[in-house]
């Protein structure tokens, strides 16, 4: 009988211990770590208070990382949402051909960032890149995309939305289909116009995967890593560094721990008051059918 | 409108346009990672090389122990795998069959890991491994996600959705719970099981932050490491190289792909929305 009560503790303990070793723990330490100054070397970590804090607002550098993640995120959501929902109307269509166009925008989804980064490092590059010569032809002259300060973060929003917007495609039209159609049917017989329809039906529907997008888009783009690293390396003049590659930089590079760790933990609270914020709107304003 | 030919003529137009954009730049890869390094120097582009040089292929495996970094990503992939089955599929089913005291703040921690990226506690957690002796070794790979909040969230909504009747028959039939979970839930989870293998094992295959920040030899570097590195070769970069290299690391992808096509869009379509 006594095991018939410690059963289910005994089936989540396993899973319950890998979140705690390498999530909460984590977390704790990080919070901790960010109220001291440490070099990861000296066996003393100095309690610092809230120094690490008011420097990080202080620092030049980091009010533009802080900059350049938001217009990153801002634009890489609104732009891949509203292609992509675009391409949903239109390729939400049964038929070989619409299988092969979903499948071939898809594709980059699944591929390693590793091999995208590297794939528009050379399609980018300024005198031998294919997007100059295509841009040549039309009597463009050539584009330091990821050399001038004043394309480059753009360059990397359009990798983004690049491969992000298959799997929102495919996300928009999952949604589409599981609005029920008798309702278009009665829209039809009233004569509503199409743009009409869209506004006043098609998008109050398709409200909650918008929202659920829109959330995971922002938290998603947050945690940019990859094309930074290897593109750009957060340059040039520090125009494309985001949160994680600054964390990333000052812990490993520079081995300030407690000052990344403060970076960290803003990150969290960023994170976090979007997550609260998707939340919040679930349960109130979206539209359940 | 509908039948109008021209409207025809420009959705043709339009859907090859679509497949240009997001297929093109891999033909492009494809078309470089055959090219001698002067031929990529050509301007304008050119699409179809003189020769088919083969020996790029060969030159970007040869660059490094490419056969360690193949059997690194092997055994972190499946690894994960296997741990996250072993630890999720016992959760889910006591979070969806058993009413036990704390098991909404339990069930709450879980849903909570959901939401904190590993980007976001990459350093805390090395700073940890460091300290346990695991870093550079395939363990800091495979251990910080041999659970998935994400898995025992899906994993649980199918567990709830298997009538109480079928358990209940099970029991009378002495059936242990062990028992029932490997010979009533599994199978009957195993679409969703299936989705989900295919999620993580695509994910922990491509990954390149997590072993970046954790390893610093070769010993227990993964592929896209291994691929990331061909930049530093002899200064400039060789594009027809590096592309080579690349192509090694897509192309087994792809191919997968152009098989499964439909089971995988449908796995990371249910696995997004649900």
């Amino acid at each position: 009988m006594s095991l018939g009560k410690a059963r289910p503790y005994i089936m989540i303990f396993p899973a319950i211990l890998v979140f705690t070793l390498f999530f909460l723990y984590p977390i704790g330490y990080m919070i901790y770590l960010s109220f001291h100054d440490w070099n990861f070397i000296s066996p003393d970590k100095n309690y610092v208070g809230f120094d690490n804090f008011a420097t990080l607002l202080k620092d030049a550098k980091f009010m533009q990382v802080l900059q350049n993640t938001f217009i990153y995120s801002a634009l890489t959501v609104s732009l891949t949402i509203s292609i992509s929902l675009l391409l949903a109307l239109w390729l939400n269509r049964k038929g070989a051909m619409y299988g092969f166009v979903q499948g071939a925008i898809f594709s980059p989804h699944i591929i390693s960032l590793v091999s995208i980064s590297m794939l528009w490092m050379w399609l980018m590059d300024t005198d031998y890149g294919l997007l100059n010569w295509f841009l040549n032809l039309f009597g463009i002259s050539n584009v330091p995309w990821l050399t001038d300060p004043k394309t480059s973060l753009l360059s990397l929003i359009i990798v983004a939305v690049w491969k992000g917007i298959g799997y929102y495609t495919l996300i928009f039209i999952a949604g589409l289909q599981s609005i029920p159609k008798d309702i278009y049917e009665a829209a039809a017989l009233d004569d509503t116009s199409k743009v009409r329809t869209f506004f006043k039906l098609t998008l109050p529907m398709l409200s909650p995967t918008l929202f659920f997008l829109t959330i995971i888009g922002l938290i998603g783009s947050f945690q940019v890593f990859e094309t930074i690293s290897i593109m750009t390396g957060g340059g040039p003049i520090n125009s494309t560094n985001t949160i994680v590659y600054y964390i990333y930089e000052n812990g490993f590079r520079f081995f300030k721990i407690g000052y990344a760790s403060t970076a960290g933990v803003l990150l969290l609270g960023i994170i976090g008051v979007f997550t609260i914020l998707y939340f919040r709107l679930l349960s109130r304003k979206v539209h359940y059918q | 409108m509908k039948k109008n030919p021209l409207w025809k003529v420009l959705n043709g137009i339009g859907l090859l346009l679509l497949i240009t954009i997001f297929a093109l730049p891999f033909v492009w890869m494809i078309s470089t990672s055959f090219k001698t390094l002067g031929e990529t120097m050509v301007f304008p582009p050119k699409w179809i090389p003189d020769n088919l040089l083969w020996e790029n292929f060969s030159k970007a495996w040869n660059s490094g122990p490419f056969l360690k970094y193949f059997f690194n990503s092997t055994i972190v992939a499946l690894g994960i795998l296997v741990l996250q089955f072993a630890t999720i599929i016992p959760a889910a089913y006591a979070f969806a069959r058993y009413k036990f005291k704390g098991s909404n703040f339990f069930f709450g921690v879980t849903m909570v890991t959901l939401m904190i990226p590993t980007q976001l506690i990459f350093l805390p957690v090395y700073l940890q491994m460091s300290a346990w002796g695991l870093l550079d070794s395939l363990w800091a790979l495979i251990l910080p996600f041999a659970s998935s909040a994400f898995g025992i969230f899906l994993l649980r909504q199918s567990f709830k959705q298997v009538p109480e009747e079928l358990l209940e028959a099970a029991r009378l039939d002495q059936a242990s719970e062990w028992q029932i979970i490997m010979k009533i839930m599994v199978p009957m989870a195993k679409p969703v099981l299936i989705t989900f293998a295919m999620f993580s094992f695509i994910a922990h295959w491509n990954d390149y932050f997590w072993p970046l920040v954790m390893t610093t030899t070769d010993a227990s570097r993964t592929l896209p490491l291994g691929i990331s590195k061909l930049r530093e070769v002899d200064g400039g970069v060789a594009w027809n190289i590096l592309m080579a290299g690349n192509l090694i690391l897509v192309v087994p992808i792809l191919f997968v792909f152009f098989f499964a096509q439909r089971q995988i869009i449908r796995a990371f379509v249910y696995t997004g929305v649900k």
